[in-house]
This record gives C-alpha cells, sequence and structure tokens, in this order.
C-alpha cells in the first residue's frame, strides 16, 4: 500500500480504490462555494442546507455508520462534524465558530468524496465498539499479522465486501465470550483496525505510524 | 553535572539529588480511561505478561518493568500513553472539568495535553497549542491514537494567543473569548529531564536561561489574560533554575491579575516547597505554595509546578 504520510491513515482510501476524490466543481461561470482546504467546515445537518457541493450532510454520515457498521445514530449526539481537505471528515466532540482556520478539530473519522467511504483507524478503534456488521473477528495470530499491516487470505468471512472493522478479543475484556466467532458484532471484542475485505483477502489498512509487531 | 551544584545549597542530601540525577528514569505509562478503565488495562498487560508496578500516588500511573510500551496490544489500542511520571502533575493541579474550555499553551508532543483530555472525560473544548509546527503533527498523531475528539489544534505564538480563529467580537454565539482553565507548561532549560537525556545539560548557560525567561513570563501573562476571572492557571518547567519559575511567578504575581493558590500533591509523593530566596534576589512569599520536586523524593525527573487564580 503506497502510504507515504503515516500520519495520515484516510489518504489510503486513494491508493486501494485508484479512485481520485470527486471534484465538486462543475465549471459554470456562477461557481458555487468549494471545499476550502485550509479551515474547517461544520457539515450541513441535511441536504436542505448543504451550500457546498459534494459535501457531506451530517444526515448521510449517521446513517452510513448505521447502514455499514450498526453504529447507533445516538452514538455521535455529542459530536459535530466537520471537513477540512477534500471530503476528510472530522467528529469534533464541542461546537465552534464555522469556518474556523485551526490546524486540527478532533478526530479525523474518515474519508468521504469518493465511491466508497473509508473510516479511519482511529475512529473504529474509538467508536467501532459500537458496531454490530461488518466486524470481521480476527484470531490471535491474524490480529497480529493485521496489526503489522500485512494482507491476509480470509475465506472465511461471508459479510459484504469493502471496508471492515477488524477485532479481536483481548483479555481484560469486560464482557469476553467463551468462544471467539467468525462473524458478528464488536461488542465484546475490541476494534483492531480497519480492513478492506475484497476475493478473499483482508487487507490491512493500519497506517505506517500505528503499525507494530506484536508477535 | 556542573550546572546542577548550583543546587547544593537548596537541597541538604545533594548527594543523594546528584546519585539521582545519574540513574536512568523508568519506562511509565498511563491508562488513558476514554478507551479503558484502569482495571481493564492492567488485566490486559498481566495477560500480555508485561510486568509493571502501579506507583504509590496513582493507580494509573504504572512503571513498566523492561520494554517500553509500544509492543504491546494495549499500547496498540491506545489504552496506554508513555508518558514520563512527574509530568502527570500539572494536568492533576489543573484539574480540569467536562464541559470546560481548556488551554494547553505549548501542547507538543501531547503528554499533558492527552491527560488533560482524559480529565475532561472528552467533554468541552480543549485548545492544545504549539508555536512549532512540526511538533504539531506529534500532538495530533497522539491524540487521534488516544481516541480524542475535543481538542482543537492552533499554531501559534502563545504570547500573542489569538482567539480570533474563535470568532471573538463577532455575534456568533458560538464564539470563544476566554478559558475557563490555561497549562503553561512552558519551554525551559530541561534541566530535570537530565534522567531521560543526559545531554540535557550539555547547551546550559546562564545566557540561555535568561532568554527563556522572558518567553515563559511571556506566556503566562497572555495565559493570565485569556482566562477568566475566578480561573485557574497552571505554570510547570521541566527544570530546578529558580531564574525559570519562582522569578517567573513572582514577576506574574507582580504584573498579572493573579493569585498562587495552596494545592497538594497527590497523597505519596513527595515535594518540596517554592524557593523564596535565591541569588540575593526575594521572592513574593506566596511563592512558597509551588512544588519543586528532585528526583530522589520520588524517583522520577526533575519538575516544577504552580497552581495560580485569576483575580481580575
Amino acid at each position: 500500500m503506497s502510504d507515504g504520510d503515516a500520519s495520515d491513515d484516510l489518504t489510503d482510501a486513494e491508493a486501494v480504490d485508484g479512485v481520485s476524490d470527486a471534484d465538486a466543481g462543475t465549471g459554470d461561470t456562477a461557481d458555487p462555494p468549494e471545499n476550502d482546504g485550509q479551515r474547517f467546515d461544520r457539515l450541513p445537518a441535511t441536504a436542505d442546507e448543504r451550500v457546498v457541493p459534494g459535501r457531506p450532510t451530517r444526515e448521510e454520515l449517521l446513517e452510513w455508520w448505521e447502514q455499514r457498521y450498526g453504529i447507533p445514530p445516538e452514538t455521535w449526539d455529542g459530536h459535530t462534524f466537520w471537513e477540512k481537505g477534500n471530503g476528510k471528515l472530522w467528529a469534533f466532540a464541542a461546537d465552534v465558530v464555522s469556518p474556523i482556520p485551526v490546524e486540527g478539530l478532533g478526530l479525523r473519522i474518515l474519508r468521504a468524496r469518493q465511491e466508497h467511504w473509508k473510516p479511519s483507524t482511529n475512529a473504529v478503534q474509538r467508536f467501532g465498539t459500537d458496531a454490530t456488521r461488518n466486524v470481521v473477528v480476527l484470531d490471535s495470530e491474524e490480529a497480529t499479522r493485521f496489526a503489522k499491516g500485512e494482507d491476509q487470505e480470509l475465506p472465511r468471512w461471508d459479510g459484504d465486501w469493502g471496508y471492515v472493522i477488524a477485532a479481536h478479543e483481548i483479555a481484560g475484556d469486560s464482557e469476553a465470550s467463551e468462544t471467539p466467532r467468525a462473524t458478528g458484532e464488536a461488542g465484546d471484542v475490541e476494534p483492531i483496525g480497519v480492513g478492506l475485505y475484497l476475493h478473499g483477502e483482508l487487507r490491512s489498512t493500519v497506517p505506517k505510524g500505528r503499525r507494530e509487531d506484536l508477535s | 553535572m556542573q550546572p546542577l551544584e548550583r543546587y547544593a545549597s537548596l537541597l541538604a542530601d545533594y548527594d543523594a539529588f546528584q546519585a539521582a540525577c545519574e540513574r536512568p528514569l523508568p519506562s511509565v505509562v498511563r491508562v488513558n480511561t476514554l478507551k479503558a478503565s484502569i482495571e481493564r488495562a492492567r488485566d490486559a498487560l498481566d495477560a500480555a505478561s508485561v510486568a509493571y508496578e502501579a506507583t504509590d500516588w496513582h493507580p494509573g500511573v504504572l512503571r513498566l518493568e523492561e520494554r517500553g510500551p509500544g509492543t504491546s496490544w494495549p499500547y496498540f489500542h491506545g489504552w496506554l500513553h508513555g508518558q514520563e511520571e512527574v509530568s502527570a502533575l500539572p494536568a492533576l493541579a489543573l484539574d480540569p472539568q467536562p464541559g470546560e474550555v481548556v488551554w494547553d499553551a505549548c501542547a507538543a508532543p501531547g503528554s499533558k495535553t492527552t491527560q488533560i483530555a482524559d480529565l475532561m472525560d472528552d467533554e468541552g473544548l480543549l485548545v492544545g497549542n504549539d508555536n512549532n509546527l512540526g511538533r504539531l503533527s506529534a500532538l495530533r498523531h497522539n491524540a487521534e491514537r488516544l481516541g480524542i475528539t475535543n481538542l482543537a489544534v492552533t499554531n501559534q505564538d502563545a504570547r500573542n494567543f489569538s482567539f480570533k480563529p474563535f470568532g471573538d467580537r463577532s455575534e456568533d454565539e458560538k464564539r470563544i473569548e476566554a478559558f475557563d482553565r490555561a497549562l503553561v507548561d512552558a519551554p525551559c532549560s530541561c534541566e530535570g529531564t537530565i534522567r531521560k537525556n543526559p545531554d540535557a545539560l550539555e547547551r546550559w548557560s546562564m545566557d540561555h536561561i535568561k532568554g527563556i525567561v522572558g518567553i515563559q513570563k511571556g506566556i503566562l501573562r497572555r495565559a493570565i489574560q485569556a482566562t477568566r476571572p475566578g480561573g485557574t492557571v497552571v505554570y510547570s518547567t521541566c527544570t530546578f533554575a529558580p531564574e525559570e519559575n519562582e522569578a517567573v511567578l513572582d514577576h506574574a504575581l507582580e504584573e498579572a491579575d493573579c493569585e498562587i493558590r495552596e494545592w497538594d500533591a497527590p497523597e505519596g509523593f513527595e515535594t518540596d516547597p517554592g524557593v523564596t530566596e535565591w541569588n540575593g534576589e526575594e521572592y513574593d512569599p506566596a511563592v512558597e505554595l509551588a512544588h519543586r520536586v528532585y528526583p530522589h523524593r520520588n524517583d522520577t525527573g526533575g519538575f516544577f509546578c504552580a497552581k495560580l487564580e485569576v483575580t481580575a
């Protein structure tokens, strides 16, 4: 995976998908406002309030987390959502003026403005514990390979293709179940990061700066 | 070790101080309770056969016996953060509450910032500022690894910190024009880091200290101005030099609207009072309420920490 910036796991999506950022501009003479990469803009609540073309809405974001991973919308009740950079979305635990020209605002949670939205490693580690769908539970050896950034054959997965939450059981789990499940919910396992599942293979998207050899 | 001999006059047990300065520091981690309880993190370390010992004064600050924290699952999950033991002190003195607006004036690389976020339960607004753009990426990386979502990162000179990005003097109801609390963990001569970094004193000079004192005073002054009356400002350094510690507080007491408040260090953590006289200078007696941390008292690095209240 050609991840040049180890601190930015959201860039992986481009390398994986080969999808460039959707250009919001239409080329009309009366140009609509475009995303400004130098500042954070709060996402509009709904499509009716959208001003910048192509900008995801809060409603779409909450729906996406629920549809893709079963994360309940109320998980995000305490968070506002922001865009900086094209399609880089951030979750912030407070609300501030918009736009706001700062270097960081909360946690980068996903990359949008491409066909398949890609959640970040840090987002699924923090919020993926509420996921009930598209959670691939790995055994100890698989989990170690995943954390190292390695891709691996995983034919047993019969869920959706695309970006999945890789998780494992870790000692100290408060509600650890007796047996690891091949597929299922993340409630009693701990999310490790984001995998891309394609053609029987689970690709690790753990960014370079987060990879560890835990064997 | 030459510069530290200045402190023989402050310490009856200077030999013990000197001996401690020559020992390496234990590797220490702090549990990030935003992602795992202290109990869960400790259970996971036990299961991974990572040997540790909790510090006498904080159940979530753990001394590791051997390897660094990076090579364990609890660390990978962001349940732990490598942080020098003594540097856990200023965030405790600051005592930030969930929902408040808090400033960390010199935040990178973020050990104290992320501890503040943890103490705020990730609720409210934490502004992590640093004037060094390169170090900000370390701050962001650490904060994101620990799953923190209430941090806004700014890149300003703390001495002239502006609320303009936050909409001050606008009509916007979401504007922010003052902090409830501020931490000034000031750039300093770093004498107290000698156990971690044996080269720490190589570039030590009184001229360097004189230069940095101006910056320290400037940042503390701005923090006091930017904090609401009744709010808290904590001043800390990792150095022993009274010029950078008590003298800076003395200056703030004289020039700014603030008073030093008593703050008890955690039970089991031994500190010495601030000094009121140094090299023929006399300081405001209130500086005694500050805490000096010498390496031989708790087997940590050296530190200085004081809690102030903004009075107007």
